[in-house]
This record gives C-alpha cells, sequence and structure tokens, in this order.
C-alpha cells in the first residue's frame, strides 16, 4: 500500500511529465494547438488572479479585462518600435505588473465601499474607461496609436535564445510557440504557488472572512479596506503580467482584444470551475478555452461533410456552449464544477 | 476592581425621526461584568453598534483605557481593546472552526502579502502561534474537538462559544457581548453563565447586553438599565431591581 503523500508525489511527477512532452504532442497534430494550449494558459493566469478578487475576497469585478489591457500595452509600448524602445522582458513584466497593481489600486480606491451589484458596475465601466482610452489616446499624442494598436512587439529574448524563431536542440525542434509554452508553464507555476500560499496565510483568510460577512470581519479587527484594496491590486498584478505575455506572444496589441466580452469570459472560468478553489479555476479556464476550438475545428467540417455547406458558424456556436455551460452548471453545481474544499468537504457529509 | 476602563460621555444617535439614543453616559470599571438591560427597542444594540465603531454617533465621546477611542473606524476600536459578539450570531460561514479564531489573531499579528509569498521564518513563526493560540481559545471556550468542522455545522450553543473565542482571540481588554443567552436553553445558558464568570476570573471586563434577568442579575456587578434611549437607572443589581423608574419602564406606569 502506498500512502497519501507517496501517491501524491507520484501523481504530481505523471503530471509535471506529461505536461513537459505535451507541446510536442500538440505540435505534431499542427503547430496551432501548441499556440491554443498557449492563450488557453493565459486564460488560465487571467481567471487564478481573478479568483483572488472574486474567488477570494468575494468582490464581483466586471472590469478584469482592463489590467490585462494595461499589462500588454506597457509591454508593447515599451518593446516595439512605436516608441523605438526595446526593453528586455524582464524588465518590463515586473513593470507592467506594478502599473497594473496601481491601476487597481486607482479602481479600488474610490469604489471599495460599494458592494455587490454597484461595485460590478462600476468596474464594468472602468473596464471600458480602459479600452477607450486606449482607442483614442492616438491625438494629440500618439500614445496607444488608437485603433490600429501596436505591431511588431518584440518577442521574449533570453540570451541568445529568441522566442519568435525555432531551435533545434538535442535533436528536437523547439518552435517559438514551443519555447513560449514552457516559459508560461513556469510562470503558471510560480501563481499557482503564489496563490496556494497566499490563500492560507493571513491575509487570505482576513479575504475570505470578508466575503462570509464583512461586518464580523470589521468587527474583528480587519481593516476591511485595505484588505479588499490588496485583493484587487494583487488580482490585477496577475492581470498585468498575463497581459505582458500576451502582447509578446501575440507580437500586436489592439483596444479590440480587451473588451467587455472578455472580462466576462474569464469570469465564466472562474464561476464555472469552481470560485475560490484553484485547481477549479484552472479547469474551468481550460475548459472554457479548449472547447470553442475543439469546435471550431470539428462544427466546421462536419457541418459540410453533411450537409455540402456550412450552415451555423463555429463563433455563434462558441455563445451558444458558453451559455448553456453555465446555465447547466448553476443548475446542477452552483459552487462550481470542482468547488472549494469546503464546499467539497460540505457535500461528503452531507451525503454520510 | 482597578479603575475605570471605559467612559461613555453624552452619546447620541438619531435614525431620522427617533432618537434612538440620547446623551448616554456610563462608565465601566476595569474587572467588572457591567449589566445592560432595558425593554426591547430600548437602544441597547445601537449603543453596542456606536461603541465597536459600526454605526457613525451623533455626538458624544468614549474613553477607552485613558484614551479617547477612534469610533469612526471598527478596526481600530477592536486594536484598541474592545472585541464584541453579535446578538444574530455572525460567523464566518463557510470557514473552520479554527479558521474563524483565527482570522481574530488578524489585529494582533502583522505578516503581509510579500512574507505569505515568501513563506519568510517571520511569517511561519507567525503562522504557527496564531494556530496554536486558536487552538487553545477553541480549548477555552470547550469546542476544541470541533476544530475542523465549517462553523455553520455547529449546535447553535457552540456557535455562540465560537464567537467568543473569535472575540477573545483579538486579545480584549473589553468583551461586549450582544445577548449571549438569547435562544439557548437551561443547560445552555448554565455553562454560558460559567464561561463568563471564568473570563471575569481571568481578568476581562466584561459589557452584557441581555433579556435574560436572572443571568443578568445573578452574573453583574453593576447593571445599567436604558428606556427609550435614555440611561434611567446604573447601580448594584439589587438596587436596580427595587428602582421604581425600572419597574415602570418594564411593567408600565401604575405597576410600581
Amino acid at each position: 500500500m502506498m500512502n497519501m503523500a507517496m501517491r501524491e508525489k507520484l501523481g504530481l511527477a505523471l503530471i509535471a511529465v506529461a505536461l513537459v512532452a505535451l507541446p510536442f504532442v500538440l505540435a505534431s497534430a499542427g503547430t496551432a494547438w501548441v499556440r491554443i494550449t498557449n492563450f488557453a494558459v493565459l486564460f488560465v493566469l487571467l481567471s487564478l488572479g481573478l479568483n483572488i478578487v472574486v474567488g477570494f475576497a468575494g468582490l464581483l469585478d466586471l472590469g478584469y479585462v482592463a489590467f490585462y489591457a494595461v499589462g500588454a500595452y506597457v509591454y508593447a509600448l515599451l518593446a516595439s518600435p512605436h516608441f523605438g524602445l526595446h526593453l528586455p522582458f524582464w524588465v518590463i513584466l515586473p513593470l507592467g505588473a506594478a502599473v497594473a497593481c496601481l491601476a487597481g489600486v486607482i479602481l479600488g480606491a474610490p469604489t471599495l465601499r460599494l458592494r455587490g451589484d454597484y461595485l460590478a458596475i462600476v468596474t464594468l465601466g472602468f473596464g471600458e474607461i480602459v479600452r477607450i482610452f486606449m482607442n483614442n489616446l492616438s491625438a494629440p499624442v500618439n500614445l496607444t496609436n488608437g485603433p490600429k494598436g501596436i505591431s511588431r512587439i518584440d518577442s521574449f529574448q533570453i540570451g541568445p535564445v529568441n522566442f519568435a524563431g525555432s531551435d533545434t536542440f538535442a535533436g528536437l525542434v523547439f518552435s517559438g510557440p514551443i519555447k513560449y509554452y514552457y516559459l508560461l508553464m513556469l510562470v503558471l507555476l510560480a501563481v499557482i504557488v503564489v496563490n496556494r500560499r497566499l490563500q492560507d496565510s493571513r491575509i487570505g483568510r482576513a479575504w475570505v472572512a470578508i466575503r462570509e460577512d464583512e461586518i464580523a470581519a470589521k468587527a474583528s479587527g480587519i481593516n476591511t479596506r485595505n484588505i479588499k484594496l490588496l485583493a484587487f491590486a494583487m488580482g490585477a498584478s496577475f492581470g498585468g503580467i498575463a497581459g505582458g505575455m500576451f502582447a509578446a506572444i501575440q507580437g500586436f496589441v489592439s483596444p479590440e482584444s480587451f473588451v467587455l466580452n472578455e472580462s466576462i469570459m474569464v469570469l465564466a472560468m472562474v464561476v464555472l470551475g469552481g470560485m475560490g478553489n484553484i485547481w477549479g479555476v484552472i479547469a474551468g479556464a481550460m475548459l472554457l478555452s479548449f472547447v470553442p476550438e475543439l469546435l471550431r475545428y470539428t462544427v466546421e467540417p462536419a457541418q459540410r461533410a453533411l450537409f455540402g455547406k456550412l450552415l451555423v458558424d463555429p463563433e455563434v456556436l462558441r455563445m451558444l456552449v458558453f451559455g448553456a455551460a453555465l446555465v447547466l452548471t448553476m443548475r446542477f453545481r452552483p459552487a462550481g464544477l470542482w468547488p472549494e474544499t469546503r464546499h467539497r468537504r460540505e457535500m461528503n457529509e452531507n451525503r454520510a | 476592581m482597578t479603575g475605570i476602563l471605559l467612559e461613555a460621555r453624552d452619546i447620541g444617535k438619531r435614525f431620522g425621526g427617533v432618537q434612538a439614543l440620547k446623551d448616554v453616559s456610563l462608565t465601566i470599571n476595569s474587572g467588572e461584568i457591567y449589566g445592560l438591560i432595558g425593554p426591547n427597542g430600548a437602544g441597547k444594540t445601537t449603543l453596542f453598534n456606536v461603541f465597536t465603531g459600526l454605526y457613525p454617533r451623533d455626538s458624544g465621546e468614549v474613553q477607552f483605557a485613558g484614551k479617547a477611542l477612534d469610533l469612526a473606524s471598527p478596526h481600530a476600536v477592536a486594536a484598541a481593546g474592545i472585541a464584541r459578539t453579535f446578538q444574530n450570531i455572525r460567523l464566518f460561514a463557510n470557514m473552520t472552526a479554527l479558521e474563524n479564531v483565527m482570522v481574530g489573531r488578524h489585529v494582533r499579528t502583522r505578516a503581509g502579502v510579500f512574507g505569505a509569498i515568501l513563506r519568510t521564518r517571520a511569517e511561519r513563526t507567525e503562522e504557527a502561534a496564531i494556530r496554536r493560540r486558536a487552538d487553545e481559545l477553541l480549548h477555552y471556550v470547550g469546542i476544541a474537538d470541533r476544530a475542523d468542522d465549517l462553523a455553520r455545522h455547529l449546535s447553535y450553543g457552540d456557535q455562540r462559544r465560537l464567537e467568543i473565542a473569535r472575540a477573545l482571540a483579538t486579545d480584549p481588554q473589553l468583551l461586549a457581548l450582544d445577548e449571549p443567552a438569547a435562544g439557548m436553553n437551561a443547560t445552555e445558558t448554565g455553562a454560558l453563565r460559567d464561561l463568563i464568570e471564568g473570563l471575569r476570573r481571568d481578568g476581562l471586563t466584561v459589557l452584557l447586553i441581555e433579556h435574560d434577568v436572572k443571568l443578568v442579575m445573578g452574573l453583574c456587578d453593576r447593571v445599567a438599565v436604558l428606556d427609550y434611549g435614555e440611561k434611567i437607572a446604573e447601580d448594584v443589581p439589587e438596587a436596580v431591581r427595587a428602582n421604581p423608574k425600572v419597574i415602570e419602564a418594564y411593567l408600565g406606569t401604575g405597576a410600581a
């Protein structure tokens, strides 16, 4: 009999091996799938950031994509021909996180007296304001290049290895997306560790306490305003990092990438997966990232084979699937597919 | 008795047209159990909420442990050394009993985001101390065996105890209990009484709002009576019981 700790270690080792081998398996099906995976991981990063705000602290934020946008634009402006600046990524990524964090504080400070629906509406507005700024800050001084966006953004460069091209190492071809995949995995690992540590810390408990009962939290000596602000700032920093990586991977940013729909999508990932539980949120983000892509690759050929023409656009189906997934989750698993341990323990108790 | 712990002067609070508190002044001595009674709607809980910073007051000052109390922020009140429980229990329902008490340690501990992310030695030491203290407090109030259960799964009496443990975790000098015996049966009330007496033995000052007159009269060193937002009596229990104004407030005119 293996004990739990050993079994857990073995499981983690298997997952690690699988994740290391994954891009090569995907690449055999086409590099596009590696790219899709990379974007899925970006969404996982975003969901984990939003999970701090929504899942831990219970603050409904509908404008989260604003921080993603801030991170992306910081990267784009400091590493592209637009201003002729080409700073290395290890300078810009932390800077992007810091600027996004500041944006989080700026949004949070005046709005955190609001609760629930009202907070949601204000954050929604904030998200739109940031996008509209990006759209219009091309005159009189051309800061963001407006709706045309910023292109030819530098890719990551670590020593002699540039992430745009391919390298061959030990007989394996490492294409750009595969290199980004490994980098994203490292960032994801760091974000998961940070999330978990925050969750079982004094600050994490304070967040959950505020979510559970704000008045009792206040009376227990928690400075709720500061602690909520901290949740916003932390969540925003994660968004900023994801944004920077997005800009580098995509090589192009424009306001169009940061519409309200994206905020809602990330929120849907958090809710579907299970608010507050890191693994649930990861599962939710993966699911909602991959299913639409699978649809894109299967629905169209299937229709052409069956009817000889395209009847339903996969894009349309995507929203349908989203809606149905959310409605079904709320109906059958209101706490999410993989809820927080406390809730799960709860269900087990009820069954016993 | 070692002097005055809390001194409230001319506390006033108005909700729209209702004068909920009218120039209420009272003093609580160190180490005593101070009862606050009065008919429903007399303003007891309002006074409580003013003392603990949850309601902004319209007038008046509170001196606590020799310093003016910042009544504008509840967390500052907790930091100054006043902890409270709620009439309709307010626990963190989806946290375990132990975690509830650990939250109470927040105000006496320091670890921030960076300490938590880096798991510094200071953070780990502090975290272990928080856990140890929370565990002690669960033992103290007698629900240590429920430490890993969600707060909302505890029995009513245990929830009351857990709330007291959480309040104690903030290292208060004054513990304010808002109707702790409400909804309890005779056995539970008896156990609560023992717990409160134990608190006094351990040097804590207790402010007690209670409807159970027997409990109040048996426990309290001094009792204040509120009626329509005014303090109509403040004395030892026997004297308050004999006070005609008090009898009138409870039973109506002519009864005295």
